[in-house]
């Protein structure tokens, strides 16, 4: 009786939905205040239905209540309680019903917080998403509905994949999800500021902390998703150009040009088409992620069993959203008119470039992703793309691309001087080339031409984004004051250089061999010892494990006992292996059981990968310089009229 | 010509050589890493042709699966039931490598008619079937109907 409360609460959600997309935006046209009126209510009401019918499915979760078809299909009674809660979107219903409810507390936050905007264009901001939840939720009842009952019910679940249970897969939807769709939220906005004619300053504002926290979350899912590959599917690597990788990624890279670019657009009032485009863009790929992830066209770990139907519906989903965007974009092309303009050397021409590398770098990973696809589309063979092509092409953009972000970073607005930005970097520059090429030989004994290259650009990055908030802290007597969206500002971009050096030491120094080992074994990796004990069994709540005991060493001194397992999930009998790391700042090393080789032995997968944490670290960082420029005054208090004036100092940084 | 256009004439070139230069290594790129799929059968009829690598899927025979003790070096066959390559691989094998499940390796043949594989792909959807096996059985299965 309670799965049907569930599905009754998704039929009434649906119902408010279709009034949130049609009365506000009807409301807006015609200019009925008691329609307008109604955004913020149904909008309410329909978050409401939708929590209560994710109440619901937990609450089947937690009982075992396996006559519902999802739930026997991802739970099992053995299954520990914080998976049961996480196994809610564990699978393709539910995690579209955890799309839904993130889409419904995106909207409510921004009913909430949007009292001080003219309600025509409030109304038309939720009306627009009101449009979207229609669709996923439509999607969601029509195909994929994870209250469908099993008859008869079964007796014990199939259990949740192995693979996902796991601490860190537990958060990693939800953080993706968050950022996945709040990209809505810019997206609507600026559907709502076309249907208004209104593309002004305000306009650029208030979208803009929207954006960024849709940012930071997707900058933490994805991070999570590949620190949860790199320890749990068990080979050591942190990013495969996976197809379901750059499904995340692709929506990524265009919202940190949208980032970029609302901030040319709320200083100067210029790119406003442009930024326009990318807020359709960047929801337009969000979209198409969720089709690529849960059409089952891809091969992947996240390829869900595949389902023709579902596949055709997001197609149309997405042709319908981003379709009938493209075509308001194109009708109100003229009201985007540039409110200044700038010269060639000026902040704003190296934000333009930060724009077009970062679009050239979604064409490129996108033709990679769509081209097998097409192919196979059109039965002229089974292709796939090797990582190598995804390397060049990202970083070909990404290498000129980090080197203008540490000048563009301390760039004027409108013109600049060139000497004076010359001088300000000539120390940070000098610093990171002679640290680049000497640090890597000092401390590995070898480099490349490539790697002196990694370690400059993450190390110019570094310098460039500390040069502001080191001379506050430094020389507090000069009055330098800095805004909180420039530390934040500061901070984000000392995660990107943070980033390249782990990748960049990590990919040049990583240490990695596959041997085959005896109880008593020794041998050195990577500068350490290592001495193979031998195997145990180990019994965990759902799964029976076989652990390997290793030491590290160093200079004869245990620096640890890593403890590797091979784990068999007793409902689905998949095997798992869950490696053993010993994680410091500056390396970690990686120990893998491999399979029984006979007679006692076993093949151990080990590596050594220094400052491969940077890479995570970086992207922590990044998303905290996010929460920082998000949380600024300026988009707090919101003074009438205060973005209309003309603002635009020489100054060297001011609010970025 | 002034030499503000001159200047801006020469910044125009510098970024347009610079796109061509990216375009071309990016498509070279692109051409080397294409790697093709096929099947036991295709094997069989010669499809492949030059010595490139290439991604070879199918199911893991029962009961082939063979190592000497000890070493790394494992070796089974690959058969969508109508024909089979026999594959080697020398490394750790992903979780999800079991006899008579689906299985992707990516290598390339050998003169004897030896699949030498350098990666074992551990990706497959619950069912433990890669979609592009699930295909090449069904061909195999059809032409055998035939």
């Amino acid at each position: 009786m309670i799965p049907e409360l569930g599905q009754f609460a998704l039929v009434l959600a649906l119902c408010l939905c279709v009034s949130q997309a049609v009365l506000p935006l009807v409301g807006a046209h015609t200019g009925r205040r008691d329609f307008m009126a109604l955004a913020r209510p149904v909008a309410a009401g329909q978050f409401v239905f939708v929590a209560l019918a994710y109440v619901v499915l937990t609450q089947a979760f937690l009982a075992d209540d396996f006559s519902v078809r999802y739930v026997a299909q991802n739970s099992n009674t053995e299954l520990p309680v914080a998976y049961k809660v996480a196994a809610v979107w564990g699978g393709h219903e539910g995690s579209l019903l955890l799309w839904i409810m993130i889409l419904a507390v995106w909207t409510l936050a921004v009913a909430a917080a949007s009292r001080g905007q003219p309600a025509e264009f409030t109304s038309r901001v939720i009306g627009v998403l009101g449009v979207v939840s229609t669709g996923v939720l439509a999607f969601m009842i029509f195909t994929s509905n994870p209250f469908d009952r099993l008859i008869p019910a079964a007796f014990e679940g199939n259990d949740l994949n192995p693979l996902l249970q796991d601490p860190a897969m537990v958060a990693h939807p939800p953080m993706l999800y968050v950022g996945y769709v709040g990209l809505a939220v810019p997206f609507a906005f600026a559907v709502a500021a076309l249907l208004t004619g209104r593309l002004d300053k305000n306009w650029a504002r208030w979208t803009r902390p929207w954006t960024v926290i849709a940012w930071l979350f997707l900058t933490l899912g994805i991070a999570l998703g590949s620190w949860w590959a790199y320890y749990e599917l068990g080979w050591g690597g942190w990013w495969f150009w996976d197809p379901v990788e750059n499904a995340s990624f692709m929506p990524w890279l265009m919202a940190t040009a949208l980032l970029h670019s609302l901030a040319v657009t709320e200083r100067r009032g210029i790119f406003k088409s442009w930024t326009v485009l990318l807020a359709i863009a960047a929801f337009s790929l969000s979209l198409l992620g969720t089709f690529l992830v849960r059409s089952g066209v891809l091969i992947s770990v996240h390829a869900f069993a595949s389902d023709p139907t579902r596949g055709l519906f997001i197609l149309m989903l997405l042709g319908l959203i981003s379709g009938g965007a493209l075509l308001l974009y194109a009708a109100r092309a003229k009201l985007m008119v540039a409110e200044g303009g700038f010269r060639l050397l000026s902040r704003e021409s190296f934000l333009m470039a930060n724009n077009i590398l970062l679009v050239a770098a979604t064409g490129a990973v996108l033709f990679g992703t769509l081209y097998p696809l097409f192919l196979d589309a059109l039965g002229l063979g089974k292709i796939s793309v090797g990582p190598p092509y995804f390397n060049l092409v990202f970083l070909l953009p990404m290498l000129p691309l980090v080197l203008l972000l540490g000048a563009g970073m301390h760039a004027w607005w409108m013109k600049m001087n060139v000497s004076a930005l010359v001088r300000k970097l000539a120390w940070p520059a000098g610093i990171a080339i002679a640290l680049g090429i000497a640090l890597p030989l000092v401390v590995f004994g070898q480099s490349s031409f490539m790697t002196a290259i990694g370690v400059i650009a993450g190390l110019w990055v570094c310098g460039a984004a500390l040069l502001d908030p080191l001379r506050r802290l430094l020389r507090p007597q000069q009055g330098m004051r800095l805004t909180r969206a420039h530390w934040g500002m500061c901070l984000a971009h000392l995660g990107v250089g943070i980033f390249i050096l782990g990748a960049t030491v990590t990919s040049a120094y990583n240490v990695e061999t596959d041997r085959g080992v005896s109880p008593g074994d020794r041998w050195e990796t990577g500068g350490y010892e290592f001495v193979f004990r031998g195997v145990r069994d180990v019994p965990g709540p759902n799964f029976d494990a076989v652990e390997g005991e290793v030491e590290l060493r160093r200079g004869g001194e245990l620096i640890a006992l890593l403890t590797p397992q091979k784990r068999v999930y007793r409902v689905q009998q998949s095997p798992m292996t869950e490696a053993a790391i010993d994680g410091r700042i500056h390396r970690d090393v990686f120990v893998a059981l491999g399979d029984s080789l006979g007679g006692g032995a076993w093949s151990l997968r080990i590596q050594v990968k220094p400052l491969i944490r940077f890479i995570w670290y970086g992207c922590a960082i990044m998303a905290f310089g996010g929460l920082l420029a998000a949380t600024d005054r300026r988009y707090r208090h919101v003074p009438e009229r205060a973005a209309s004036s003309p603002a635009v100092g020489h100054r060297a940084a001011g609010e970025a | 010509m002034t030499p503000t256009r001159r200047r801006r004439l020469l910044l125009i070139g510098v970024v347009l050589a610079g796109v061509v230069v990216s375009a071309v290594l990016a498509l070279r790129a692109f051409q080397l890493n294409l790697q093709y799929f096929f099947s036991p059968t295709q094997v069989a009829e010669g499809e492949v042709g030059d010595a490139r690598a290439f991604r070879l899927g199918g199911m893991v025979l029962e009961d082939s699966v063979e190592r000497a003790e000890g070493s790394l070096t494992v070796n089974f066959i690959v058969t969508d039931y109508l024909h089979s390559v026999p594959v080697s691989y020398t490394g750790v094998l992903p979780d999800l490598f079991q006899e008579g499940k689906g299985v992707v390796t990516l290598g390339r043949m050998d003169p004897s008619g030896h699949f030498v594989a350098e990666e074992v792909l551990a990706k497959h959807d619950e069912n433990y079937m890669p979609p592009e096996v699930a295909e090449a059985l069904e061909q195999a299965r059809e032409r055998e109907q035939l």
